[in-house]
């Protein structure tokens, strides 16, 4: 790719960028929320096409108009948002687009056999005939990876592939990556977490403002440390843990709480624990263990089947703006479907679930010059990059959507926050902000549950953390009592006492 | 700043000019089938601008046939902004005309301008109910709106027409229609002898009355969150039921005053087949105006005149009347999937950029 240049209004997306991926290697591509990564790799992927600049494959220069003209060349792209059908199976979405036809009918049995054949060869160990909607998320996207692989990709991007895994899914996706690297795939991968880029990937590129700062570093003649500098231009101290100065009585309780979903399944078998004034409870656990329906019972999403919520000793009860109203703070799980209205201005966004509140709206007005005002220094405060809050929240790039979503909670007053994958999709140096804004918090006597899919970050928020597992709570201890080898074997179901053996 | 607004006026410019795109290939293909059809397109469209607008009787028919398209189209845009797709027009038209005609004729002792006020109240609660009815059917039972709406057209006109067949029906009377409203319930006209009455200015305030609802005011917001997306309103505590409710309500209240204003200004009565799907109409009006209350002014007014001058001409020639609801339709088509004129546009602009530009930048390795 040579100088390429992508302009949105307001934003110079790229600058003259010129990239290049060798055959069968994998290239780490990092940089700040809004550095330009998706969008360059949206434009070699045919999805955004270029103001100005080429691409070239083999010496060969292409234009593409879109992904199929892409997917032709051979370049698959798995989406940081999996677009899978729920309903289909394994089989149906990774051949739908380019099925095998006998006449005018699929043929069904040659698809099977093709699918079965890949799954076998890189050791996917997933069923072809599952539906994917009962998959976990690990295993839907080694799905989207199937589904490059079926069109013969030899050139796989990752949009930040590891954002939603666990540290044991992580492990699995990079032996697959190294195999398919083997077989003289070329892989970029983008991501967040530096110690992945230093475990899996041969060379680094950064981005920073849509210039290309660095684009041969080693992984092997670095260190995270010093890659964090080069993203965003200043030392970060990511990894010192804030333990609470000092934790007060029971502020947030949940007694006895059974959580069923839609289809009536218990997801949470009587869980009962009590966050204390000036603590961050973390809890751990691989996705679909029940965290889910807990974060909805614990907001006013669902109805628990019973037991109850206790806020200072008064039960919480309701519906979400009930939550909101006793000061009970959110920060959804899946930002795009859940915390965000995608096609609504960052400035509506900001506000969101607080439209209600006097200073946003009067008179059942909008106080629309107040809230432009409140949305810029919010827009200031947490560093969303964009030149003005009027612009739709889709128009950000995914980790300064997140920021907003964090920025919306975090600048308001609460008693309770319940916070899911707070720092999912962002930067280095974002999250150390996020993370001294939410011990900020803390440290005002208030109450605060995290989930994370990210160990590391549990661990390190936390003054005490949970186990979760199939809907129980399998242990209470402190942060770093386990390791993280152990607090992986709780994770899996394995008992505390066979996991406190392994220890010693 | 400066580059958002920008943005915003050109955001507005494009959906004008994709609206106005929908509208020309609409009537160019209407074009096509007139021409099939061995008539001259030509003429056929000067004689139907000639009729509208070329004389005051026709500006002033234009304007009266826009007034419950107006409303009606009202009534669609409302329920959009919410994500309901409101097709209980049509019945919520009949049912508004059926409560303002009895108001009109049994209550007979409020003076002059309060009772013609009072019956389109009531025409607005009629329809009202029939929206309720709906909300109530989709947040009790998660009935879609869709389908109760299109079966409740049909319960309603059937109803509606049982009782002025029978019931409602005077002794006196040759076709199934309800007794005249009294004189102190009709709506005054603009205008001696036309049926351009006082509704349209009342329509025209309710577009812009509900237009400042949906931007200033905080149920505007909250509806426009259900609307696009419901699950993260209902994370932000936004009460989604409360809105689909109120948007059917209001929606089929819209639609009501539309069939009063049928039966307080042009029948003075309600009449068996009141309106000849004003309701289903309300969906091309609101298409074509981007869903915009304001927009949905001049996009009334644009079909107005189309079908006020097809009227005319079928007063002269042959020129069968449905031609302007194939228009309409086309317009429906052409708005809610612009790509089907924009995607042969852009391959025949890619292509000849292609041609031009191919050999030269392959040459130079300049940019694209
Ligand atoms: N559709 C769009 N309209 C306007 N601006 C956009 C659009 N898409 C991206 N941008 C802008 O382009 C810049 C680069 O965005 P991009 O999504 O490539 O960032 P990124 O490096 O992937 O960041 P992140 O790590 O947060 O995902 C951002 O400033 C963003 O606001
Ligand atoms: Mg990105």
């Amino acid at each position: 790719m040579s100088e390429i240049t992508k302009r949105y209004p307001g934003t110079l997306a790229l600058n003259k960028v010129d990239a290049r991926l060798e055959e069968g290697e994998i290239l780490s591509l990092l940089g700040e929320n809004g550095a330009g990564k998706t969008t360059l790799m949206k434009i070699l992927y045919g999805m955004e096409k270029p103001d100005a600049g080429e691409i070239f494959i083999h010496g060969e220069k292409v234009a593409f108009n879109n992904p199929n003209d892409a997917i032709a060349r051979g370049i698959c792209m798995v989406h940081q948002h999996f677009m899978l059908v729920p309903a289909f199976t394994v089989v149906e979405n990774v051949i739908a687009g380019i099925e095998p036809r006998k006449g005018v009918f699929i043929d069904r049995r040659a698809a099977e056999s093709k699918v079965a054949a890949l799954v076998e060869k890189y050791r996917f160990n997933i069923d072809p005939h599952a539906k994917v909607e009962s998959l976990s998320v690990g295993e839907q996207q080694r799905v989207e990876i199937l589904k490059a692989l079926y069109r013969d990709a030899k050139i796989l991007i990752l949009d930040e592939p590891s954002a939603v895994l666990t540290p044991y899914e992580v492990d699995e996706l990079f032996i697959t990556l190294r195999f398919l690297r083997e077989q003289g795939t070329s892989i970029v991968i983008i991501t967040h977490k530096l110690k992945e880029t230093m475990n899996v990937a041969d060379r680094v590129m950064v981005l920073r403002n849509g210039v290309l700062i660095h684009d041969d570093v080693k992984p092997a003649d670095t260190n995270p440390q010093e890659l964090s500098e080069m993203m965003v231009g200043r030392l970060i101290q990511l990894e010192a843990r804030h333990p609470s100065p000092r934790i007060g009585g029971v502020k947030f309780s949940v007694k006895n709480l059974t959580v069923k979903d839609e289809r009536g399944c218990e997801k949470v078998k009587d869980v009962s624990f009590d966050i204390r004034e000036g603590e961050i409870l973390g809890i751990a656990g691989i996705e679909g263990n029940g965290q889910c329906e807990l974060i909805e019972a614990l907001t006013g999403l669902t109805t628990p089947e019973s037991g109850e919520v206790l806020l200072d000793g008064k039960p919480l009860c309701g519906t979400a703006r009930d939550f909101i109203d006793r000061g009970v703070g959110h920060v959804p799980e899946d930002r795009t479907h859940m915390g965000l209205i995608a096609p609504m201005t960052i400035k509506c966004n900001m506000i969101l679930g607080y439209q209600d509140c006097p200073d946003m709206s009067r008179h059942k007005l909008m106080r629309w010059k107040e809230i432009a005002t409140y949305a810029e220094t919010c827009r200031e405060e947490f560093g969303v990059k964009t030149p003005t809050v009027e612009a739709p929240v889709s128009s950000l790039s995914g980790g300064n959507q997140q920021k907003v979503i964090i920025a919306r909670v975090l600048s308001r007053e609460h008693e309770a926050l319940i916070v899911a994958h707070p720092t999912r999709g962002i930067d280095v140096g974002a999250q150390e902000y996020i993370h001294n804004e939410l011990y900020k918090f803390r440290d005002k006597g208030k109450a605060m549950l995290l989930i994370s899919a990210d160990l590391d970050e549990v661990v390190k928020l936390s003054d005490r953390l949970l186990v979760i597992y199939e809907g129980r709570i399998v242990a209470d201890c402190a942060p770093e009592e386990f390791s993280k080898v152990q607090l992986g074997l709780l994770m899996t179901g394995n008992s505390l006492e066979s996991v406190k053996e392994v220890g010693a | 700043m400066n580059e958002h607004s920008r943005k915003r006026v050109s955001d507005g410019v494009m959906m004008f000019g994709r609206s106005a795109l929908a509208l020309l290939v609409a009537l160019l293909i209407g074009g096509v089938v007139i021409s099939l059809g061995g008539y001259s397109f030509v003429e056929v469209y000067t004689a139907i601008f000639k009729g509208s607008l070329g004389t005051s009787r026709g500006m002033l028919l234009s304007l009266a046939t826009a007034t419950p398209l107006m409303f009606t189209g009202l009534g669609f845009a409302i329920g959009i902004k919410v994500g309901i797709v409101n097709t209980g027009l049509e019945g919520q038209l009949y049912m508004g005309g059926l409560t303002a005609a009895l108001v009109g004729i049994y209550v007979d002792f409020l003076p002059g301008p309060t009772h013609a006020a009072v019956t389109m109240l009531a025409g607005a609660i009629g329809g009202g109910a029939v929206g309720l009815l709906m909300g109530w059917f989709r947040t009790r039972f998660g009935a879609p709106e869709v389908i109760t709406g299109i079966m409740l057209n049909s319960i309603i006109t059937y109803f509606t027409g049982y009782l002025v067949n029978g019931p409602l029906k005077p002794a006196e009377a040759a076709s199934p229609q309800t007794a005249p409203i009294l004189k102190s319930a009709e709506l005054s006209r603009l205008a001696s002898k036309s049926q351009l009455t006082t509704a349209l200015i009342v329509c025209v305030i309710l577009c812009i009355l509900i237009y400042l609802l949906q931007r200033r005011t905080i149920w505007g917001f909250k509806m426009t969150a259900v609307g696009m997306n419901p699950l993260a309103a209902k994370v932000a505590g936004i009460n989604g039921s409360q809105m689909y409710l109120a948007a059917l309500v209001l929606s089929g209240a819209m639609a009501g005053l539309g069939g009063a204003a049928l039966v307080q200004g042009v029948f003075k009565r309600f009449v068996d087949i009141i309106s000849n799907g004003y309701g289903f109409q309300g969906i091309p009006v609101s298409a074509l105006a981007a869903h915009n209350p304001l927009g949905v002014i001049f996009a009334a007014i644009l079909f107005g005149v189309l079908k006020a001058g097809a009227t005319m001409v079928n007063q002269s020639t042959t020129i069968p009347f449905e031609f302007v609801d194939m228009v309409q339709a086309l317009v429906v088509v052409f708005v809610a999937a612009p790509s089907i004129i924009l995607s042969p546009i852009q391959k025949i602009r890619s292509f000849i950029k292609k041609k031009d530009s191919g050999p030269a930048a392959a040459g130079q390795g300049g940019a694209a």
